[in-house]
């Protein structure tokens, strides 16, 4: 995907001038509310006209003031998830999940119903009314109505603010999988860090109308470390859960992990605080935490007052969070080995 | 005992005539102006709005009169139609027109009440989804705004059927050809010995008035079930 955006926007009490140019298939819009992302997202989808500037996708002009070119939304190709889903009250799920295709010219139509409806497990719902569904459900529907209309890109608007706790959690991995199964590009919008480390590779930053940095996902979760009260959190992809007493272990790659007990273990992802983490120059030998994991120092970096230790643990990466102090007194270098200590009930699932 | 003489059930049936065509052929304009009214942003359109709802507040004798300027022989638009051969003042489509302007606000208010319940961002999905805009008007915001339309409907049609001021003015009262049931009690209570006859078709008045309500909301709530 190439997007490229120069855009300006002036409101009665808000303006915004918006640029940036993105490459990567899964990217992300990053800020506070009010910060300009809808409005944003608004000008992509051509739902709100920029005052002037450019919008390029993948080489195509969307909107351009100097040239006099403004595609309407329905052809633009771009399509949306907003936040509350909006299906159609009026339309069965399955009418709704169609609405898109039926109006896609036969030669762009890439994506077969069956088979996205097979991901997304949304067959039961089929001939439901769309009323008669649950946050999480109607967010898939939503996102399958939009993909079966094969845009060029999807944006996102905050697609699981309005889902609860767990649930949030549990659409993306629907989410991720179709993304990559059917290819194609999307922009993420959320102030949730957890959710930009979870779907987006780059970020563009948004703050007060304008584009602050575009950057990495990963290199955004360790610039916020040092802010007060947020931490670094680490994302671990646990499979092959199997009880061991009143424990669970489960396998981090080829390392083992032991987890508290919970009703319906399964591999998933699960979250680890930075700041959750002990580092030990020995073993400990004896201590009241169940993992103590043998690590070599990879790097180190500091965020004002926090340095950040990336640990290499046989092959899988893991970033513990200390104060420089720390550093100085255990003398850690970079290439030095360590124990990394936490507890089992230090591991959260996500989904 | 309820008596009705033939001149009544040609009221009667007049009445329902009229009433039907005024509602049909405002309701694909009352629905366009709604829709103006409340999805785009035009200029002078308050002074639209206005324009609409000025029958609502204007006595229906002076929207009569004002017609009668209008579709006279010497009028704006009557001098036109004289030319084709066309009459408006004194036949049935003079008492249609009539009760068409008077009825027109209520079916253009309640569709625009409809249409600004509708959420905005059905009609962003829609378009996003590859719908043009007459697309998203017919497959989302007509079926969003069927309640609303089929309670104008009946209000317009209720309005219409009551409808006397400006008929008598642009119409007159001709037995047969524009006397509906308002005029034909009007007839009756202003000649000596009419009253029975008057009250006759008021009480026809009265269950008519009461069907069309009733109908309105038994269609309201299947539409509301569905």
């Amino acid at each position: 995907m190439q997007l490229e955006i120069d855009v300006s926007k002036k409101f009665p009490e808000f303006s915004c001038h918006l640029q940036c140019s993105l490459q990567k298939a899964r990217c992300g819009v990053f800020g506070p509310s009010g910060s300009g992302k809808s409005t944003l997202m608004n000008m992509i989808a051509g739902l709100l006209n920029p005052d002037k500037g450019y919008i390029r996708l993948n080489g195509k002009t969307l909107f351009d003031s100097t040239a006099g070119i403004n595609l309407p939304p329905e052809a633009r190709r771009v399509g949306v998830v907003f936040q509350h889903a909006h299906l159609f009250p009026h339309m069965s799920v399955e009418k709704n999940l169609f609405y898109g295709l039926k109006r896609t010219p036969r030669d762009e139509r890439h994506i077969d119903p069956t088979h996205l409806i097979q991901a997304l497990h949304l067959s039961p719902l089929l001939r439901r009314n769309v009323t008669r569904l649950s946050g999480g459900e109607r967010q898939r529907v939503a996102l399958g109505r939009t993909i079966l209309a094969s845009p060029h890109l999807i944006l996102l608007d905050e697609p699981l603010t309005g889902l609860d706790g767990q649930l949030k959690y549990q659409i993306i991995p629907h989410l991720n999988k179709v993304f990559e199964e059917f290819n194609i590009p999307m922009l993420f919008i959320s102030h949730s860090i957890r959710e930009m480390r979870l779907m987006t590779d780059q970020v563009l930053i948004v703050q007060q109308g304008c584009v602050k940095n575009t950057l990495r996902t990963e290199e955004m979760a360790r610039d916020f470390m040092g802010l007060e009260g947020q931490g670094y959190v680490n994302m671990l992809d646990l499979s092959s859960p199997k009880t061991v007493d009143d424990l669970l272990e489960y396998r981090w790659g080829t390392v083992p992990l032991t987890l508290v007990k919970e009703d319906n273990p399964g591999p998933g992802q699960f979250e680890l605080d930075a700041r959750d983490i002990l580092l030990f120059k020995k073993h400990p030998q004896a201590t009241s935490a169940r993992n103590m994991l043998p690590c070599t120092v990879k790097k180190m970096f500091q965020v004002r007052n926090r340095v950040g230790v990336e640990l290499n643990c046989q092959g899988q990466s893991l970033v513990a969070q200390i104060v420089p102090r720390s550093v100085l007194e255990m003398n850690l270098t970079e290439g030095c080995n360590v124990v990394a200590v936490f507890k089992a009930s230090s591991l959260q699932r996500l989904y | 005992m309820l008596t009705l003489s033939p001149q009544d059930y040609q009221a009667i049936l007049l009445s329902l005539q009229v009433a039907t065509t005024a509602t049909l052929i405002s309701l694909p304009v009352g629905f366009a102006i709604a829709y103006v009214l409340a999805f785009t942003r035009v200029p002078g359109k308050a002074i639209l709005e206005g324009i609409i709802n000025l029958p609502l507040v204007l006595p229906p004798v002076v929207i009569g009169y004002l017609l009668l300027l209008l579709f006279g022989r010497n009028g704006w638009i009557g001098s036109h139609l004289k030319d084709l051969n066309i009459q408006v003042i004194f036949t049935l489509t003079g008492a249609i027109i009539a009760s068409s302007v008077v009825g027109f606000p209520l079916l253009v208010r309640s569709i625009r009440l409809g249409m600004e319940s509708i959420d905005r961002h059905y009609l962003q999905a829609s378009r996003t989804l590859g719908a043009r805009w007459w697309d998203t008007v017919l497959t989302i915001v007509l079926p969003l705004s069927g309640r609303a339309i089929l309670a104008g409907m009946t209000l317009m049609f209720a309005r219409s059927l009551g409808e006397f001021g400006a008929t008598i003015v642009l119409a007159g009262n001709i037995p047969g050809v524009t006397q509906t049931i308002p005029l034909a009690i009007y007839q009756y209570t202003s000649s000596p010995g009419g009253d029975r006859m008057a009250l006759s078709l008021c009480v026809v008045s009265i269950a008519l008035s009461f069907v069309v309500l009733l109908v309105g909301e038994t269609i309201n709530r299947t539409m509301a079930r569905s």
